[in-house]
């Protein structure tokens, strides 16, 4: 493939930047707001011809038609910077299934939002919001890095883009930087994953420096052609020797290897938001919705999941590693589904529902094993992450159409609003139904592939995660009922009656929910596998459903039926039921409701212990021993001085005098001493 | 001759009276000049021009001098300069 098209698909969003972010002011609110909506539709484009190309050309450089296998493929792979002959940092476009799927959920996410905030990002009456041209800029910035990052050909192009997606997440949570709310909610996620970044940094040094190498095509895949390669089981044997024969260094019970793996993990955890990481996220929804949209549900928060998929067959060599996403990512699902239970900011409901989906992909990744159906769970994982992409986004914008309807992000102010905003509701309800998981909608399939892959590693974590799913679909409906129905408000809250946002906030509600309606039949099992064999031999629109595990389907339905139905009856119609069982388990409610106090415990390591017992002392060496030998010099000088300035008097005949007994008495001295 | 500059320079308090014990010094100064090229170098004449250009300097500096003299007697009546401390810090 010619790399004239994956090198637009990076320079556009980049140079939409540059134009919005220096030029923005200088055009109209309209005009920006259109060429930035143009140039991510361009790239859209571009990224859905690169996925396609790559999925469907059939046999050549992306696909081995006698073993059914898909190939990865570096595009192109620059020299940035040459350090030594090792040390060399390249900038490249590395096309595999992950990667073209990952094109196609960002660009696809990314053109929604923009659309979208050409209709949030102004008031009632028309007149646009402050800082309009500049969130267009720092969108197109983070669709710039988000793109890089999938495509990243080694391990430090992909940390780069890393932290340039956290900026820009930072730059659009903190974007209306007049509230002291958006300002710390951004520093702290800024903070926290900066955090976890250093345990990401400190894996790529371990891992590149006992193989010496960054690139992930000789971390995980034996050569087969130039610039073509291909993962096969027990890959990168080379590497597992390499670590073998550096003399294995083991540090406090674990080999370097998994010391790599886990410390790279950590980087995934804070991205992703996993347990104990997970704090920043409920507060980036200070950000405006569209950004929640798409950089907290959709693409940027999956980056963790991504990086573990990138290096599947590394963490594929150490079972430990695997066994520590499993366990981090139950314990965080089952985490953030008690806590959406409780929540009353609806986007703090979406929030900690994002939270438990990613922890669910990440178990599947975990639990993702090439004995059992070839790595079934890897396919799950990589399924849900595209279906969740559609339908939180599609969730997420309808909370932004609710929230610029009632003007606050309080469920108790909507309640009933289903005959005012007849599009919202229908979508609301398609998104709520999609990852409830019920059949046919695309949460559906993804979370039945998880919970089969789930089943094939252990029982224990397998009706755990059920049970998750079955939370999931209660929260889901306890808020599309206390949103839609519940009571009806008599005077409507808000500036006016409320009613369904003009076409560009609709039609990306309505295109995002036809595809969450059928994403679900895509043939996943086809395009997205660890190794690139295909699982199916033919497919059809019914590929998925033929392919189920019934035993399993039909348990996660029931369970989803029973959790709506439980949903339906304490929140259809007001009544007394909820506060009862809030009164029934009071401790309960009020941990879930606190989000069982973390950052409580946060603050309190930080204030009490290192700001109280670190920095205080630290503080006061400084401000009394360091600065004291300073002031102490000062002040000698000073009183010094003082002590001999009245000779100093300006009387020219006393300095003659001096001078002249001086002159005299030298001159003896020189006498003696010649003498 | 010298050393009665040297004298009249520390203990006077008159402006004028320090001017002419600065002239004696130079005078002084010059005086030798001429007489140790007289008696050490006979054929040279570096030191006879020396003094001569030290006349002339001298009398450019007393000039300058007494200019200063007279304006500091304009502002303060007083030429004593012990009572010349108005831009004393």
């Amino acid at each position: 493939m010619q790399p004239v098209i994956p090198i637009i698909i990076l320079a556009l969003p980049l140079a939409m930047f540059l134009v919005l972010g220096l030029f923005g002011n200088k055009m109209s609110h309209r005009l920006a707001g259109v060429l930035g909506t143009a140039g991510m539709g361009v790239t859209m484009v571009l990224a859905y011809i690169t996925a396609f190309t790559y999925f469907f050309s059939g046999s050549g450089e992306f696909y081995d038609a006698e073993t059914h296998t898909r190939l990865q493929s570096v595009i192109f792979n620059h020299d940035w910077l040459a350090f030594t002959d090792n040390l060399v940092i390249r900038l490249g476009f590395l096309l595999d299934p992950i990667s073209a799927l990952m094109l196609v959920v960002i660009t696809t996410i990314s053109f929604m939002v923009h659309l979208y905030s050409n209709g949030y990002m102004r008031d009632h009456h028309g007149v646009w919001e402050k800082g309009f041209q500049r969130f267009y800029a720092f969108l197109s910035l983070f669709s710039f890095s988000m793109l890089g990052l999938v495509v990243a050909t080694n391990i430090f192009q992909m940390y780069m883009f890393w932290e340039l997606v956290g900026a820009s997440s930072y730059l659009l949570i903190g974007f209306y930087y007049t509230k002291p709310s958006a300002v710390s909610a951004s520093k702290k996620a800024f903070i926290v994953t900066r955090f976890a970044d250093l345990g990401f940094l400190l894996g790529i040094l371990v891992l590149s420096f006992y193989t010496g190498t960054f690139n992930f095509t000789d971390l995980t895949s034996t050569e087969v052609a130039d610039g073509v390669y291909r993962i096969s089981e027990g890959t990168a044997e080379g590497i597992k020797n390499i670590f073998a024969t550096s003399a294995a260094p083991v540090f406090m019970g674990g080999s370097v290897l998994t010391w790599a793996l886990v410390l790279i993990f950590m980087g995934g955890m804070g991205k992703s938001a996993m347990m104990p990481l997970h704090i920043w996220l409920p507060d980036a929804m200070e950000g405006p919705t569209p950004v929640s949209a798409l950089i907290h549900a959709a693409t940027m928060v999956v980056a963790g999941v991504y990086l573990v998929a990138r290096l599947f067959p590394l963490y594929l060599m150490e079972t430990a590693a695997m066994d520590i996403i499993v366990v981090v990512g139950a314990l965080t699902a089952l985490y953030a589904a008690m806590v959406a239970c409780t929540q009353i900011d609806i986007k703090r409901v979406l929030a900690f529902s994002t939270i438990s989906q990613i922890a669910f992909m990440m178990v599947s990744l975990g639990v993702a094993r090439p004995e059992f159906h070839h790595g079934l769970g890897y396919m799950a994982g990589m399924f849900h992450l595209f279906t969740h992409a559609m339908f939180k986004a599609l969730l997420f914008l309808c909370a932004g159409a609710l929230i610029h309807a009632i003007g606050s992000n309080d469920y108790t102010a909507m309640h009933g609003l289903r005959k005012h905003m007849p599009v919202t509701h229908i979508t609301f309800l398609i998104g709520c139904l999609a990852i409830a998981g019920i059949i046919p909608f695309a949460g559906f399939f993804s979370k039945d592939e998880i919970l089969t892959a789930t089943l094939g590693h252990s029982t224990l974590w397998y009706v755990w995660m059920s049970a998750v799913a079955g939370l999931t679909a209660f929260y889901m409906f306890r808020l599309y009922y206390l949103i839609f129905w519940w009571k009806e408000h008599k005077v409507p809250q808000g500036h006016h009656a409320p009613h369904d946002q003009p076409w560009t906030m609709t039609l990306p509600l309505v295109i995002l929910a036809v595809v969450s309606c059928f994403a679900g039949f895509v043939p996943m099992g086809n395009l997205v596998t660890w190794n690139g064999h295909e699982m199916f031999d033919n497919v059809s629109f019914f590929t998925n459903l033929g392919a189920l595990d019934w035993s399993v389907a039909s348990i996660s339905l029931l369970v989803a039926i029973a959790a709506i139905a439980l949903a339906t009856v304490m929140y259809k119609k007001e009544n007394p039921l909820p506060s009862k069982m809030k009164n029934a388990l009071p401790n309960l409610w009020r941990w879930c409701h606190h989000r069982f106090y973390w950052d409580e415990l946060y603050m309190f390591i930080t204030h009490k212990i290192i700001f109280g017992c670190i920095s205080k002392p630290i503080a006061w060496f400084d401000r009394h021993i360091v600065d004291g030998t300073m002031d102490a010099f000062a002040t000698m000088t000073q009183k010094a001085s003082y002590a001999i300035r009245s000779l100093q008097s300006g009387n020219i005949q006393m300095y003659v005098w001096f001078y002249l007994i001086g002159a005299l008495l030298l001159g003896a001295i020189t006498a003696i001493c010649l003498m | 001759m010298f050393c009665c500059g040297v004298y009249g320079f520390i203990t006077r308090r008159n402006m004028i009276a320090i001017l002419i014990s600065l002239e004696l010094m130079l005078n002084s100064v010059d005086i030798n000049f001429v007489v140790f090229n007289r008696f050490l170098f006979p054929g040279e004449m570096e030191g006879m021009f020396f003094s001569l250009f030290a006349i002339g300097l001298a009398a450019a500096e007393t000039a300058l001098a007494i200019a200063i003299i007279i304006n500091v007697f304009r502002v303060s009546e007083n030429i004593d300069v012990r009572d010349v401390t108005k831009m004393k810090f």
